[in-house]
């Protein structure tokens, strides 16, 4: 493993991103208008709803965290679209660069541009919607965590369904936590999902996530294990992810995909 | 002294097109190499491979003598490449892409190497420009720049001076010979303009359908094949590979 190769890679999405606005905007701009938008629901159902419970940990916690794990997967998806769009395919893999060391550098550049966007949701949920992380206790630490593990591998995994299928399959990317999202009970409990959504649920790191957010938010305890089984779902589906995104490399290599990735695909 | 770069019975296919059949040569060091063929002849599949950006079917390359398929990290750091069709991104800046190209490189004092590297190639003026706003001959001399960044062992240059003016390309060419001379780096040339590999390259290669059908000194092979120029004899080639051994 090479530092300076993998510092290549997050130096130039920092240059990307430092010259140009229509780059900045969006690290920050759809979640503020999400936080936003929730924080004026959540105080409109506290005013509505029975007195004593607070939706605002509960729903615009919820929709903080969700926003913070699309963050980290767009994060290293929107760097990996930078070679895609750039065509700089063949400039870049006919480096001595690792697979390894591309894959922490996009991690790293996700990394840099989540905090961005977390530090701004922060500031208005915290600012104006009174939402207090200390409701959550140390808990949102293994919360932050487990999300951020698995924002990672359905990055990389965003990544090798591009590399596979060509430049114009980036739109399988943007929806894909939207289809996570109803099994991975972000606004409700597992439970009130039919059976077969509950097992899907159980495959899914986020849902051990929001069910033990729920658990604190209702005077509980969040349960250790269920948390520590997300957490290691989540690595489990890092070295999937990067394992497809190898393989999908690799074939790439064969076809020659990588040297003539504008044309999609080779038949 | 080892060949910057041996290939051994090299060969790649896509479907039913035999794009490389079974190709064998070497660059040795201070030597140029010409690879000319016709357009499809598999001039680009071959560079491709060396560059690791393709996997070959069967036979081997090894690049200082480190085998592509076993180092390919260690191999690939001492090669470089400027290809016609592969300009730098053109959203960054020179100098941008040139850092950002130094570091996957790791060129050792890279700010010393970019400032010589800018001069060497006129690009002072345009070190904080877009790549993207440049003219085709200016990237291409951007590409160039990027192609010795790291002192390449083996230089592999896919049509370099396509684009540029004939008084720049003949500096290109001048800048490329002293570099081969001043060090122990080969290079691999392909291009469709014959003055210049008569001029430039040490020996010549001429590809067709994937087989090397002719090898020699670019200076003598016409007059050894009864034409008058390389140029005619690169026609009669393309046109009529069977009077050349294809088979």
């Amino acid at each position: 493993m090479s530092w300076n190769r993998t510092f290549a890679i997050v130096l130039r999405q920092f240059y990307l991103i430092r010259g140009s606005l229509s780059r900045v905007v969006p690290l920050f701009s759809w979640i503020a208008v999400d936080m936003i938008l929730w924080g004026f629901l959540t105080r409109y159902l506290n005013t509505v709803a029975s007195p004593g419970f607070n939706f605002v940990p509960a729903l615009l916690g919820a929709v903080l965290l969700w926003d913070f794990f699309i963050r980290i997967m767009h994060g290293i998806t929107m760097a990996f679209l930078e070679d895609v769009w750039s065509r700089n395919f063949l400039n870049i893999f006919a480096t001595p660069l690792l697979m390894s060391e591309y894959a922490g550098g996009l991690v790293l550049s996700s990394i840099a541009t989540s905090l961005v966007g977390l530090g701004v949701m922060l500031f208005i949920a915290v600012a104006f919607f009174q939402l207090s992380l200390f409701v959550y206790g140390l808990a949102v630490l293994p919360f932050l965590f487990v999300l951020f593990l698995f924002g990672i591998s359905m990055g990389i995994f965003g990544s090798a369904l591009v590399l596979r299928f060509g430049p114009a399959s980036e739109w399988f990317i943007w929806p894909l936590p939207a289809l996570i999202s109803p099994f991975a009970g972000v606004l409700y409990p597992v439970s009130t999902l039919p059976h077969w959504m509950q097992f899907v649920s159980r495959f899914l790191p986020p849902s051990y996530v929001f069910e033990g957010l729920r658990t604190i938010v209702s005077g509980g305890t969040a349960s250790g294990m269920a948390l520590l089984t997300g957490g290691l779902l989540a690595v489990g589906y890092i070295f999937l992810a990067f394992w497809i995104f190898k393989g999908v490399y690799k074939s790439a290599l064969r076809t020659g995909l990588i040297a003539r990735y504008s044309a999609e695909n080779l038949g | 002294m080892t060949e910057m770069l041996a290939l051994q019975g090299l060969r790649k296919v896509y479907g039913d097109v035999v794009a490389v059949d079974g190709i064998s040569f070497d660059v040795r060091p201070n030597e140029i190499v010409g690879l000319l063929g016709p357009n499809g002849a598999g001039k680009t599949t071959t560079i491709n491979m060396v560059l690791g950006v393709l996997q070959p079917d069967a036979g081997t390359i090894h690049i200082e003598g480190l085998d592509l398929a076993r180092n390919r990290s260690q191999a690939i750091a001492r090669t470089n490449f400027a290809a016609v069709y592969t300009p730098l991104p053109g959203n960054l800046t020179v100098y941008q892409n040139l850092r950002v190209f130094g570091l996957l490189y790791e060129v050792k004092d890279l700010p010393k190497r970019l400032n010589e590297l800018l001069k060497q190639f006129d690009l002072e003026a345009f070190r904080d420009k877009k790549c993207g706003v440049l003219s085709s001959g200016e990237q291409t001399r951007v590409s160039l720049a990027k192609a010795m960044l790291n002192h390449p062992k083996l230089l592999l240059l896919d049509e370099p001076t396509a684009s540029l003016d004939p008084s720049t390309a003949s500096e290109i060419r001048t800048g490329i010979r002293q570099f081969v001379k001043q060090g122990t780096s080969g290079v691999l040339w392909t291009s469709h303009n014959m003055y210049e590999v008569e001029a430039v390259c040490d020996r010549v290669l001429f590809l067709s359908h994937g087989k090397i059908l002719l090898e020699g000194d670019p200076k003598k092979l016409p007059g050894a094949h009864g034409k008058r120029t390389l140029e005619e004899l690169f026609i009669a080639v393309a046109r009529e590979p069977l009077t050349f051994g294809m088979s």
